[in-house]
């Protein structure tokens, strides 16, 4: 079971995806860290944060992408590693990586609620 | 006459290195100074070469920690304090001392689909393929490739997945995939594309940087993922 491997076609969408989850981290990353710096620089409390998300459809669409790109994008990388430096490759390390991607998911998307319910 | 300090791998996996003192000469390359230890100091030793002349690229050898032709490697290049250390290729299997088993290299080769391809018989007509039309300069970017072992030698990713097809094998491939001749792509695109193809090179170019023929192995590398990419979102492999 553990020598299984994901079919060719796979492995190339997994690449591709993990581009395509990067270019939007980019973006993400860059607006994530604006809006830290003008929440610092005017000292806003964790009330008047959440007096501006909550509700905010726009808010919580961004965040939801964030941690869509997220979960994508990590587990990808994580079972490059896995396999390049540590050997570990076949159907044990993909679902290993799932795993990680399934609990990243509930720790963002619960996040975004967070903030916005 | 002055002389350089050669430290040389001997044995296989297992060896260790021997120094030898060689005299220091004229215009010497590598290959010389392993030719000498050969004929003047120890009959023993193993190595590999033809032509001497940078056409055959069977001299290939680890030159102070770098894969390079010998044959067109001068000391004076390489070893400016009077010091080398020469040693077999890196990730091929060692036969003994300084030659490696290539099978393992050129095995890469037939799993990329390294052979043409062709749909005609010798009853047809001849391909017309223009020298300046876009696919025959990609093809012609690396078609100059003789299978030295160079770039397979110095690839992190060979090293770290001995599955890698390596930047020869995949350069090869990009050949025939830019051959309008060639009805063999599908197929081809199949084999080289994944985790132990094209989409495992992490760009890090040393294949590139040490090319003998200064050909890059990572443009080719790219163009097969983006032809890969395209192939499997459409379902074609």
């Amino acid at each position: 079971m553990s020598s299984r491997k994901l079919s060719i076609r796979a492995q190339v969408l997994l690449w591709t995806a993990q581009r395509a989850s990067a270019a939007v981290l980019a973006v993400c990353v860059i607006v994530h860290l604006i809006t830290i710096i003008y929440a610092v620089r005017n000292g806003l409390s964790a009330a008047e944060i959440l007096g501006r998300t909550r509700g905010n459809v726009a808010w919580a669409a961004f965040y939801a992408l964030f941690v869509a790109a997220v979960v994508v994008h990590a587990p990808i990388g994580l079972r490059n590693i896995l396999s390049e430096t540590f050997g570990w490759r076949g159907a044990g390390c993909d679902i290993a990586v799932m795993a990680i991607a399934l609990t990243l998911a509930m720790w963002g998307f619960r996040a975004v609620f967070a903030v916005f319910l | 006459m002055s002389s350089l300090a050669v430290r040389v791998w001997r044995g296989t996996g297992e060896g260790r290195f021997q120094e030898f003192e060689v005299p220091r000469l004229e215009s010497q390359t590598v290959l010389d100074v392993v030719t000498h230890i050969q004929r003047a100091l120890d009959p023993t030793l193993a190595y590999r070469f033809a032509c001497r002349v940078g056409m055959c690229g069977s001299c290939a050898m680890t030159v102070n920690g770098r894969a390079r032709w010998t044959c067109r490697t001068h000391v004076d290049k390489v070893a400016a304090d009077g010091r080398l250390e020469i040693a077999p290729l890196a990730n091929l299997p060692v036969v003994r001392d300084l030659v490696t088993d290539m099978v393992p290299f050129f095995d890469k080769w037939a799993k990329a689909h390294g052979g043409f391809e062709g749909g005609k018989s010798r009853g047809d007509d001849f391909e017309r393929v223009p020298p300046s039309s876009p696919e025959r300069r990609l093809a012609d970017a690396g078609i100059e490739c003789i299978g030295c072992g160079v770039c397979y030698s110095s690839c992190d990713v060979v090293a770290w997945n001995p599955d890698y097809l390596g930047p020869a094998a995949l350069n090869r491939a990009w050949t025939l995939v830019n051959d309008v001749r060639d009805t063999g792509n599908r197929a081809r695109l199949g084999a080289v594309a994944g985790d132990a193809g094209c989409h495992a090179c992490h760009t890090h170019m040393s294949c590139t940087e040490r090319c003998p023929k200064q050909i890059s192995p990572t443009a080719a590398i790219a163009g097969l993922k983006r032809a890969a990419m395209d192939a499997a979102l459409k379902g074609e492999i």
